[in-house]
């Protein structure tokens, strides 16, 4: 198959209203006939089943949480991008656009980054209207900042909640829709399989938690508004229950999975404290304008340090080696997410680190404190050192903060075109789950702003026009497909359940996340690449062998659902290190070894790799083909990145 | 680590609603300090998996203290027994060796019992579906900053605002009262001039859903702010009473 990512001819700035005049329209009166179904109640799924309410279509939307408002855009920390130039600095769509596609590493659509730019303003619109509480000035109108090193101050923000703030607008906008009766919302239900007919998504198979019960439901399209996979590194800042399963069981039935090795890692984190840990836990990175960071200059004093026979702060200042400030003297501490990342692991990995585990690396704020004082530094940054201090028992002010590097977000995800359609006809894809906007590397303060751009602006829209095409016929619901997935669904949770072995399900997560962590990070070899896929394969024969799964399907189990998401990011990361594979050069957060300057940095491959990858399943354990989508970029020269 | 804990516990197990539940003791050694609550539970689920038994089941996700999943009542307390934070960001720190710690899941009329510490909070959000929300559609929406709002009300309006909605109020009460959680929802949009034109319409609307799922009074106890993990203020269940008999006296139309 040919990939028509379907992106509209003619000038940017024209391409999405030119597109939106030329879509179908659906008659009014037919729109009641038509049922879709959303998948997720993130930004990107409570944003469009409300939307796609409001125009009158019959909404079933599902989430596995026991409430819409837990999906985990409610922890979102910094802010939502919006081009509006409310601080009259410079700031424009084009500019937004600009800003997106060269922080992507030139991985992304030019014509898509364009519309989300474009349509970023709205949003902000929206939200207030909802009674979102933004950040306000003494005026009574909206704060901007300056987020993630943009030069200009396009970030709106609610404290350190921006997301659970913009969730709670979404959602009680699909609440209205509830209300209404055009939205029925079904909680505590997990996708399992999607349903298709022909070749066309015609509804999906779900799993009621609390009663086991195996469900199907049909529709006349399926939005998949599932989240990233951040969790195939089993640490990660991702919430505990976020998974691949739904964007996976939609990738075995056709639609493509384009990029997934593109992961971004996120450089100020609070790092592990054992094995026990469960979750890793993000600081703003606004920390980094204020704190420097460093390591011992040599392995016997970090070895001392770990071994609490000496401490930080008593360490001389030649005794400490400011690496990003020694390294890159123009950007210093502030250099972007993947340099800093980067060299915080390699520091650790020269047995360097600190902290009793030796993977941390230091930020630090004593000179910042007797700078500006405590009391500033407090005022700036107070609930950050709370947050810290609270987790780690240790007083920010008085020693140096602990950081290291952890998985934040997924670039790649499920490929869809222009309209946010996969492969799969009437299967679509919206916010993280898909693959679209953010290239290799996504930029602070956008992931909010592309979730809601996806469900309340373009959606509404594309959705139309494929619905207008297929018409309002009504769905076979006995159609022999549904029965067939659904016993497909039932036949896999039978085979899990009878895993009686010797190892946890956690045991094997864990595992995966040290193999992808290890060697499909931050820096890569192909060496190591193909070692990982041969430690994969094992893991998963091993899991479907020695796994051990506790009690039945028609009861509340979590380790039966842990299993099935578990048994699903296995077999995501071996495509995640195919992909790696496949891109032998560094982009974004991806560093690439074989792909460096002569100084040791990240050195992109215009000629070879400007495309997105997309991979098409093939059957189990059989090897996905690569369909290559060529990038075109008519509007912005390529260029390298430098932060000498 | 030579810090560790050995503690016991005394875990709330039961099967499904329909079952009668009892508290089951567990063993819990060589916990470390720096594991948070939830993790702690995590080594002792896995090994009641590896010996094939049923794992304790409880709410969680972020593990951040946001998404207001994690619902344990520790000790006769909700979220056990610092200030002002989740379930999930309690550490074991705050615990001593040799302690017996007792982990019950809420307990109230409109939050039935699921299977062992998880509950069933879905009437938090039919009180929202009855009319949490400002009728606005998507699109068209006034420019961001047509409309000033001062500093100090937006702010007031974002305390209210920052309600996680995981029921720790209603689990503090003695009455099972939902007042807090209902009005700082109420709170929120009744400040905002957005809310303005729903304003008396949603005050009744949510009041009358709230009493509809079995909650209690409000006997002025504040034992709901003295536990809510986000420090919302009972200033909220004033404001929403003042709202909802002036909505019953004169302005039930609205």
């Amino acid at each position: 198959m040919k990939l028509d990512a379907k992106i509209p001819q003619g000038p940017l700035a024209e391409k999405w209203s030119k597109h939106k005049f030329n879509l179908k329209l659906v008659n009014p009166a037919n729109k009641r006939k038509y049922t879709v179904i959303v998948v997720g109640t993130g930004l990107a799924g409570s944003s469009a089943a409300a939307s796609l309410a409001q125009l009158g279509y019959n909404v079933k939307a599902f989430c596995f949480q026991d409430s819409p408002r837990r999906a985990h855009s409610i922890a979102a920390q910094g802010g939502i991008n919006g081009a509006k130039n409310y601080q009259n600095d410079g700031d424009s769509v084009y500019r937004l656009f600009y800003d997106t596609i060269k922080g992507g590493d030139y991985r992304a659509r030019e014509g898509n980054v364009y519309r989300l730019a474009e349509v970023s303003v709205n949003i902000i619109d929206q939200c207030v209207a909802q009674g979102v509480p933004f950040a306000r000035e003494y005026g009574g109108l909206l704060d901007n900042r300056s987020f993630g090193g943009s030069q200009v101050s396009r970030t709106f923000y609610a404290r350190g909640q921006t997301g659970q703030q913009l969730l709670l607008g979404a959602y009680s906008s699909l609440n209205r829709q509830i209300n209404l009766g055009k939205v029925k919302m079904f909680t505590r239900h997990e996708m399992m399989d999607v349903v298709t007919i022909d070749g066309e998504a015609k509804g999906i198979v779900t799993r009621d938690l609390i009663s086991g019960a195996i469900e199907t439901h049909s529709a006349h399209a399926v939005l998949l508004c599932t989240g990233g996979y951040g969790n195939v590194f089993y640490l990660s800042t991702n919430a505990m229950g976020c998974n691949v399963t739904a964007a996976w069981k939609a990738h075995k039935r056709g639609a493509y999975f384009a990029n997934p090795c593109f992961t971004q890692i996120h450089p100020t984190c609070i790092p592990v404290t054992g094995e026990h840990q469960s979750k890793l836990t993000l600081m703003s990175e606004s920390l980094r304008n204020d704190g420097r960071v460093w390591a011992p200059k040599t392995k016997e004093l970090a070895e001392k340090i770990r071994k609490g026979e000496i401490k930080a702060s008593e360490l001389k200042d030649t005794d400490r080696d400011y690496f990003l400030e020694r390294k890159y003297p123009a950007f210093g501490n502030l250099v972007p997410r993947d340099v800093a990342s980067r060299n915080a692991k390699e520091i650790v990995d020269e047995g360097r680190g600190v902290g009793t585990s030796g993977i941390a690396v230091y930020l630090d704020f004593a000179e910042s404190i007797s700078r500006l004082g405590e009391d500033a530094v407090r005022a700036k940054y107070g609930n950050l050192f709370d947050m810290y201090q609270q987790i780690t028992d240790e007083n920010p002010y008085k020693q140096p903060m602990r950081i290291y590097p952890a998985v934040h977000y997924t670039m790649g995800g499920l490929w869809v075109d222009y309209n946010l359609q996969t492969t799969v006809k009437g299967l679509y894809c919206l916010g993280e789950a898909n693959f679209s906007e953010h290239g290799a590397n996504r930029l602070g303060a956008s992931a909010l702003m592309q979730g809601l751009a996806d469900g309340y602006f373009v959606i509404p829209y594309t959705l139309g026009d494929y619905l207008a095409t297929i018409g309002p016929k009504e769905i076979e619901a006995n159609h022999p497909a549904f029965e067939e997935t659904k016993k497909n669904v039932v036949d896999r949770i039978n085979k899990l359940l009878s895993l009686k072995g010797n190892k946890t399900v956690s045991e094997y997560h864990r595992e995966l996340g040290h193999i992808m962590w290890e060697y499909c990070g931050m820096a890569r070899t192909e060496e190591g690449l193909i070692k990982a896929k041969g430690l994969i394969r094992e893991l998963k024969e091993d899991f479907w062998k020695n796994a051990i799964v506790t009690g039945i399907n028609e009861e509340f189990n979590q380790n039966l659902e842990n299993a099935g998401r578990v048994a699903d990011f296995i077999e995501l990361g071996e495509l995640m290190v195919d992909d790696a594979l496949d891109r032998k050069e560094s982009c974004g957060g991806h560093f690439r070894l074989e792909s460096q300057t002569p100084e040791g940095e990240a050195l992109r491959d215009d000629d070879n790799y400007a495309y997105v990858a997309a991979w098409q399943y093939n059957g189990d354990n059989q090897p996905e083909s690569l369909h290559k989508e060529e990038l075109v970029f008519e509007n912005v020269k390529l260029t390298q990145r430098s932060y000498k | 680590m030579s810090n560790n804990m050995n503690l016991t516990l005394k875990v709330w197990r039961q099967k499904n609603a329909k079952t009668k539940g009892e508290l089951v003791s567990y063993q819990a050694d060589h916990v470390s300090p720096d594991m948070s609550f939830l993790e702690m539970l995590d080594v002792v689920n896995e090994g009641l998996i590896k010996k094939g038994d049923d794992p304790i089941h409880f709410d969680h996700d972020c593990r951040e203290g946001i998404c207001g999943s994690c619902s344990l009542h520790i000790n006769g307390r909700p979220h056990g027994p610092k200030q002002g934070i989740t379930t999930c960001q309690l550490h074991m720190r705050s615990f001593n060796d040799k302690d017996t710690i007792v982990i019950e899941p809420w307990r109230a009329e409109g939050f039935p019992v699921i299977k062992d510490l998880s509950t069933d909070r879905s009437a938090f959000d039919r009180i929202q579906v009855a009319g949490g929300f400002i009728s606005v559609n998507t699109g068209g929406a006034p420019d961001a900053n047509a409309m000033p709002i001062p500093k100090v009300v937006a702010d007031e309006a974002f305390n209210s605002a920052t309600c996680i909605g995981c029921g720790a109020c209603v689990a503090a009460c003695k009455n099972a009262s939902a007042m807090l959680f209902v009005s700082a929802k109420v709170s929120q949009l009744a400040l905002l001039p957005q809310g303005q034109p729903e304003r008396y319409r949603r005050v009744q609307a949510m009041v009358s859903q709230m009493d509809a799922e079995g909650f209690g009074s409000c006997t002025n106890t504040g034992a709901c702010e003295a536990e809510c993990p986000k420090e919302i203020s009972i200033t909220n269940i004033a404001r929403m009473n003042r709202d909802y008999f002036t909505a019953k006296l004169l302005k039930s139309e609205e």
